[in-house]
């Protein structure tokens, strides 16, 4: 197959983190190529550099034959290269055909763009009304805007950042008969996804990326979504190590806890049963976006769940808010540090008072005692190393990692009986990071049961006794770590389809 | 009361609303809110007073208040678009500002009167009876303002700038994403919005009273400002809010004149109660079509 797109030796390094180190892969003519890689691996990166958001320091690219090296995004769309994003560009207010012609470069006039679309749109089978406005469109049919959008500029490259993210199952498989189309047209497409499956049942070739380095290409339909798990999660997993010691009684438990979706992007929490003993730490794993903001906040009580799905101590705490959980011991702590876990205009004194104020009795007879409050965020400060001049610092001013050791420790401190975590190290330092695990897993010791909600798989494995998996907001049934493979974890990633074959295996 | 000459002091005395309405309304369309207008429409009216006066042409009157008020208004502009300040204080602060320096630029015109305006006829139709005298003897202000109404409807709705302009106001990100430059096209919009305010000022020193007096525009620009969201932000709308808000003050005055057994105080009122009650009612209704990113301050980089 002759080559479209082809990249040599690709380097792009930010401040203290390398993105993308010597990347090279070809992408074929009428092919479609899966770029596969954990959050962070630096698939987006790398399709910035190629759509000219960002500059390569390194390397260089050639795109069938000539040198082509994009300093602005219109540079590679004169040069066939389209790119459908993960998050729309697009304009509510707008309609279908308003929204197309901005994105063009140069755009027909509004009567004959109008019956293009249509053209297009019945060509592809991507069926899409051009006077209607976006905001009253499905995610599904906001996407197919872009994708048209796209096609109408004739790419020879199609670029598209996990495009399944936010659609329907019947939405993905007409995208996928679309993708298929424009393939047996000739048009390639790069495709990156972490849904191994989904790679399996659509891709020709895929390349993996792992900390930014290309660690392997192959051929999707030849190898096992354990290969490729593996490819993807690295030589660097190690096998857990059996924990010892006697847990206690449940202290959590779920009971098939189903809650709609709280928006349009949301995902549904689907019959999630599951319970946590004292001193376990019980991790949840799963790709972003497959429920895990949702069940953080069924757990917290930002969300009420329907009477009878979550029991605290053999209680039914459902319908309690998140005052009344706190009160009772269960405590959380959200992914979004700034504006979810902490008021970024606020000092880490008044943060401390907003979880605080109850179980630490910061509050006497309606007025905030400061004297305490302060004390208490000190405490904070000293035991969790959070690097700040001050508790009069604005939580705004502080670095991510050092903000995160703060709400962690803010919760760990108040003593909590269970602790919901959802990505404890997200952004933090490797230094912080073994810290916050380290805390965790200290808490644990002390008879409080712990659930961690991570994208990290080497982190679950470090610090989990049991582990299941959220895949679009399901959970699997949860396993005893030491009796883990990465095949199994991949497969418990993978879905409701990939969970049969385990249990076969198992 | 004579029919007739009501329906022609209805336009003459809805006319500077209406050009600064529309001119905030592109502003708005373009995400910015500026809170100005008042300070623009009164810097407008001692410019185009003064230029008027010393030149003896209201023409070059009309032109220097567009400029000067879209100067002024380009200062608000590089605030809050370049330094990135808060619209709405960087907007009353140039209600203020213009208040301030109209009274002092117009402080040796006071008592002067205004060189006259002739009437265009327009040529066939001013004779008509009855409706030649109510639509088409006016002077030329009335008609450049409802040829701005339609070719700023033909603007937004047909052209790619006018798409472009819209985009901006309802996502400036994503116009930004798509290589759009954000700032350059509420500069432009500002600009616009700057010279018709002052088109109207002028309009209000030159035509109704016309004279100078300190504070002449009354609270019209912050009637301009409501109609552009009793509007929805629709060029047809702005027409029709502000020939309502000048009918019912023409109405007003005419009852006040005629002796009516109302009290003086309520009929003053009446124009600005009839336009909330209008607002709170479209309101109500829940269309609103407020630009998306109206009032966001955009920096490239965030």
């Amino acid at each position: 197959m002759a080559t479209l797109l082809s990249i040599r030796g690709l380097t792009k390094a930010y401040p203290g983190v390398v993105a993308n180190d010597d990347v090279s892969f070809d992408i074929g003519k009428g092919e479609i190529h899966a770029l596969l890689g954990e959050n962070g691996a630096g698939k987006s990166t790398l399709v910035k550099m190629i759509f000219g958001l960002v500059k390569p320091d390194a390397g260089e690219m050639a795109l069938d034959g000539a040198a082509y090296a994009p300093a602005k995004p219109s540079d590679a769309r004169r040069s066939g290269v389209a790119m459908v994003f993960q998050h729309f560009s697009l304009f509510e207010a707008l309609d279908v055909a308003e929204n197309v012609a901005l994105g063009m470069e140069n755009p027909p006039r509004p009567r004959d763009l109008a019956r293009q679309i249509r053209e297009v749109s019945e060509t592809y089978g991507l069926p899409l009304d051009p006077t209607r406005t976006v905001g009253t469109l499905s995610a599904g049919e906001r996407q197919r805007v872009e994708i048209i959008r796209c096609l109408l500029q004739n790419p020879r490259l199609l670029i598209m950042d996990e495009p399944t993210s936010v659609l329907t199952p019947q939405e993905v498989d007409i995208l996928f008969q679309t993708l298929n189309k424009l393939r047996a047209e000739g048009t390639s497409i790069l495709y990156i996804s972490h849904k191994l499956e989904e790679i399996r049942a659509l891709c020709d070739e895929a390349t993996i990326l792992r900390l930014g380095k290309n660690v392997g290409t192959c051929t999707p339909r030849e190898v096992t979504a354990r290969q490729m798990a593996e490819l993807m999660v690295g030589s660097s997993f190690n096998a857990p190590e059996a924990r010892a010691g006697e847990k206690g009684e449940v202290l959590l438990r779920t009971d098939k806890l189903s809650l709609p979706a709280p928006g349009a992007f949301g995902t549904p929490l689907r019959e999630v049963s599951l319970e946590v003993r004292a001193g376990e730490v019980l991790g949840i794993a799963g790709v972003a976006g497959n429920g895990q903001d949702e069940l953080l906040m069924a757990l917290s009580g930002e969300r009420l769940a329907p009477a009878g799905t979550i029991f605290f101590k053999g209680q039914d705490v459902s319908r309690l808010g998140p005052i009344g959980r706190r009160d009772a011991g269960l405590l959380s702590g959200p992914e979004e540090r700034l504006g979810h876990a902490a008021a970024p205009n606020m000092s880490l004194t008044e943060n401390a008072v907003l979880t605080g104020a109850r179980r630490e009795g910061l509050v006497q007879g309606g007025f905030i005692d400061w004297g305490k409050s302060k004390a208490f965020a000190e405490k904070v400060i000293e035991r969790f190393d959070v690097r700040t001049p001050g508790p009069g610092t604005a939580a705004r001013a502080l670095s991510g990692g050092n903000l995160q050791k703060f709400v962690v420790g803010r919760e760990i401190l108040q003593s909590p009986d269970v602790f919901v975590v959802n990505q404890p190290t997200w952004g933090v330092d490797a230094a912080a990071a073994a810290a916050i695990r380290q805390a965790l897993l200290d808490l644990a010791a002390k008879g409080a049961a712990i659930i961690v909600i991570s994208q990290d798989l080497d982190e679950l494995m470090e610090i989990s006794d049991r582990f299941a998996a959220l895949n679009e907001g399901r959970l699997s049934p949860a396993r005893a770590v030491a009796e883990l493979d990465i095949e199994k974890i991949g497969l418990m990633m993978g879905g409701a389809h990939d969970m049969e074959v385990a249990h076969v295996d198992g | 009361m004579d029919p007739v000459l009501l329906v022609a002091s209805i336009m003459v005395s809805a006319t500077p609303i209406l050009l600064a309405a529309l001119g905030e309304m592109v502003v708005e369309k373009a995400g910015v809110l500026n809170l100005g207008v008042e300070g623009m429409m009164i810097t407008g009216a001692v410019v185009g007073f003064a230029a008027a006066v010393s030149t003896g042409s209201p023409v070059v009157g009309f032109l220097a208040a567009a400029l000067a008020s879209a100067v002024l208004s380009l200062s608000f502009g590089f605030l809050t678009q370049v330094l990135l300040s808060n619209q709405v204080a960087t907007g009353l602060g140039l209600t203020l500002v213009g208040l301030g320096l109209s009274a002092l630029v117009g402080a040796g015109f006071e008592g002067v009167r205004a060189p006259g305006m002739g009437k265009l006829w327009i040529p066939g139709l001013a004779e008509i009876p009855v409706i030649g005298p109510m639509f088409f003897r006016h002077d030329f202000m009335v008609y450049v303002s409802l040829l701005l109404v339609a070719g700023v409807w033909a603007f937004l709705k047909y052209t790619r700038a006018g798409l472009i302009l819209r985009a901006v106001g309802e996502d400036h990100e994503s116009a930004h994403a798509l290589g759009y430059k954000v700032v350059r096209v509420r500069l432009a919009a500002i600009f616009f919005g700057g010279a018709c305010a002052g088109l109207g000022g002028a309009y209000v020193s030159l035509v109704r009273v016309p004279q100078w007096t300190e504070g002449m525009t009354a609270g019209a620009g912050w009637i301009a400002l409501a109609i552009v969201v009793f509007a929805s932000w629709r060029p047809l709308g702005v027409l029709i809010g502000a020939y309502l808000f000048g009918g019912v003050t023409v109405l007003q005055l005419n009852l006040q004149a005629a002796g009516a057994k109302v009290p003086v105080e309520l009929l003053s009122m009446s124009p600005y109660l009839i336009t909330i009650l209008v607002l709170v009612i479209i309101s109500a209704r829940g269309v609103h079509g407020a630009p998306g990113s109206l009032g966001r301050s955009f920096h490239a980089s965030a």
